[in-house]
């Protein structure tokens, strides 16, 4: 079984001390397979943003385990935690987030120039790829700061698919969508669930969305109350 | 090496995006660079204008026969009187020739040594310029012309006629300046001298020397070797002074007390002579490195804060690179290499600037009686003004992006996140 898990949180603990002692998740455990689309679904304010940045590796500041790929990177490095970031884990954020002074292609590119692996031209192409999976390969040249907020929404979902990662997390990253673009988001991750045996990992307030996904896992108040 | 190529790429694009503040920040180093240079071109240049004026014309040793009094007194031979003193009252100086005793074979010993540049003959004489009644006092320094050319740059103080006349007429004599003046004498005119024993002796005049040091122009002339021996009526072997040029100055201490050891003579190093030259031009550049170097710290200022107000512009683009997979050592490099492109922009413009008013001031007429050959402001077009300029300009941006960088590296991405 220990191969067919993606990431396992371990008795996960976290704690805000600014301003009051805050106990904001209280003993996390649960597990993700291989190509497994799981949605957490929550009250807002439950702790559910926390929960992802810390299975994304960029919060270290927080008690237990975290098992990525079979191994512990609890404690790993920075530089490391980076590493495995650009190469595995795509993030879609609550809100669009892309480097406003580059073009929509430059920030999907991105991820994958620091990689390091594909020549420029294989990833401008796969960029354009990704952009038309998402119907935005019309905009590719424009800046990022001169589209609209859907649009940015979808161009961080192709950034984060550039590298092809083991798993995408992300945290309502349809929220700010009209249905047809949001349905559309759906087909694509279950498609990459299907086809390159993707895990996926999805905040989400919509209960439609999260009917068609795996498995659902219900938070409130930092703690996991269904899985 | 790939890693490094998305970081500038990075920078890159954050520095056109705001092509205005990294301008500012780069004529802030080109300022300060430019004014280095040209400071540092000018005051050096006249530094060697000086240095030139009295340095370069003074010998290294200059070696000759003081009039003093002998150091041990016949009474200092006396041991008898052990417990008591010993009073010599009206000590007369020790009589003695003014001409050094030995000198050719002691010149061809010096010019064999390898340290030395040349060891050249003078022969002073006091001498009286005589215009119908009138006497005007003076000294005749008999010389070795293209010798004093090749190591003192004596043809720079020959304004008139040339000084390898001396050479080709018999008994010319190159007249000060300031005696020409007073005697309202020129080229080709002849002027009477007489020795101090009264023999005169009428002398063509071939040039009219200029030292620009008015003390000299009016009392001394130059006239060869031979002409002055047989003035004063001494033989081939009369030389009263021994001026020597070294390679390297820095010698000339050690060689002066080993030929006052050796040869019992006087021998003065131009260390000694010219202590107050040292003095002067070191201070001069200590105010040139000062003022270059406030400018670079105020410029150094300017890309500090341009770069913090970037940085905190750039939170948001920090975060997503983080989120991404660029690490904070990846985050701190793209800001450095933000100011080290300021300070290589801004440092290149800068020399270019330097440069170029270093040209110009080369060319503005600047003349002056005090300096016959100097026509130009003195510039020294030394290049290792200009690496030490990118070098500084290079350090200061570097040290001025580091700690914003710093900053940089440590933003926790998640708390940019959480803060939208
Ligand atoms: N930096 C912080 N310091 C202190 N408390 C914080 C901090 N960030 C978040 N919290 C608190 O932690 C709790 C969980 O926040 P989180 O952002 O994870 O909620 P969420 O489940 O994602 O909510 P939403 O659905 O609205 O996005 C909230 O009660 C919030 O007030
Ligand atoms: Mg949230």
């Amino acid at each position: 079984m220990g191969n067919d898990t993606i990431l396992e949180a371990r008795n996960i603990n976290k704690y805000f001390r600014e301003p009051v002692l805050f106990h904001v998740l209280k003993d996390i455990n649960f597990k993700i397979n291989n190509g497994e689309f799981v949605s957490i679904m929550g009250k807002s304010g439950c702790g559910k943003s926390t929960l992802l940045y810390i299975l994304s590796t960029m919060d270290t500041d927080y008690e237990g385990d975290l098992m990525f790929m079979g191994e512990k990177i609890t404690g790993k490095p920075h530089e490391e935690l980076a590493r495995i970031r650009n190469k595995h884990i795509g993030f879609v954020f609550q809100f669009h987030y892309l480097l406003s002074e580059f073009t929509v292609l430059e920030n999907v590119m991105l991820p994958a120039k620091k990689l390091g692996i594909k020549s420029l031209g294989e990833i401008r192409h796969d960029a354009m790829e990704k952009l038309k999976l998402l119907h935005i390969d019309d905009q590719a040249h424009k800046l990022a700061s001169r589209i609209s907020g859907g649009q940015k929404q979808r161009v961080a979902i192709a950034r984060a698919l550039i590298n092809d990662p083991a798993i995408i997390m992300g945290d309502e990253p349809t929220g700010n969508l009209d249905s047809m673009n949001a349905e559309n988001v759906l087909n694509i991750f279950k498609d990459l669930v299907r086809e390159q045996n993707l895990s996926l990992l999805v905040v989400t307030h919509d209960h439609d969305f999260a009917d068609q996904t795996d498995r659902i896992i219900e938070m409130g108040d930092g703690r996991i109350i269904h899985q | 090496m790939i890693n490094c190529k998305v970081i500038l790429s990075i920078s890159k694009t954050h520095l056109l995006s705001r092509i205005k503040q990294t301008a500012i920040a780069a004529l802030g180093v080109t300022f300060g660079i430019g004014t280095f240079i040209i400071l540092v071109s000018f005051m050096t240049g006249l530094n060697g204008l000086l240095d030139g004026l009295i340095l370069n014309r003074t010998p290294h040793v200059h070696i000759y026969n003081e009039i003093k009094p002998s150091a041990t007194q016949p009474i200092d031979l006396y041991t008898k009187i052990t417990d008591g003193f010993k009073v010599v009252q009206s000590v007369k100086p020790k009589f003695t020739q003014a001409k050094i005793h030995n000198a050719l074979p002691l010149m061809s010993q010096l010019n064999a040594n390898p340290d030395v540049k040349g060891a050249i003959p003078q022969l002073r004489a006091q001498i009286f310029y005589i215009s119908g009644s009138i006497e005007l006092g003076g000294n005749l320094v008999g010389i070795d012309v293209l010798e004093e050319v090749r190591l003192f740059n004596f043809g720079q103080y020959v304004v008139k006629g040339t000084p390898q006349a001396l050479n080709n007429i018999e008994n010319g004599i190159l007249i000060g300046s300031g005696v020409a003046d007073k005697m309202s004498l020129d080229v080709g005119n002849t002027v009477q001298v007489s020795t101090v024993g009264g023999a005169i002796f009428p002398l063509k005049i071939v040039g009219i020397y200029q030292s620009g040091l008015a003390d000299i122009d009016n009392i001394q002339s130059f006239a060869s070797l031979k002409t002055v021996q047989r003035i004063l009526g001494e033989p081939q072997n009369y030389i009263t002074d021994i001026n020597v040029k070294l390679f390297d100055i820095e010698q000339a201490v050690p060689m002066a007390q080993f030929i006052e050891k050796q040869f019992k003579l006087t021998a003065i190093d131009i260390k000694t002579a010219n202590a107050q030259f040292e003095t002067g031009t070191s201070i001069r550049n200590l105010i040139t490195y000062a003022v270059s170097i406030t400018l670079l710290i105020v410029a150094g200022f300017g890309i500090y804060n341009i770069l913090n107000m970037l940085i905190y512009e750039k939170m948001n683009d920090i975060a997503i690179l983080k989120a991404t997979g660029f690490s904070g050592r990846d985050v701190k490099y793209v800001f450095i290499s933000q100011a080290i492109l300021i300070g290589l922009i801004g440092g290149i413009l800068g020399l270019m600037i330097g440069f170029g008013m270093s040209v110009v001031i080369d060319n503005l007429p600047f003349e002056t009686d005090a300096l016959p050959t100097i026509k130009t402001y003195p510039v020294n077009f030394n290049p290792w003004y200009y690496v030490i300029g990118i070098t500084f300009a290079m350090v200061s941006t570097f040290l001025a992006g580091y700690l914003p960088s710093r900053k940089a590296q440590k933003i926790d991405p998640v708390e940019i996140i959480r803060g939208q």
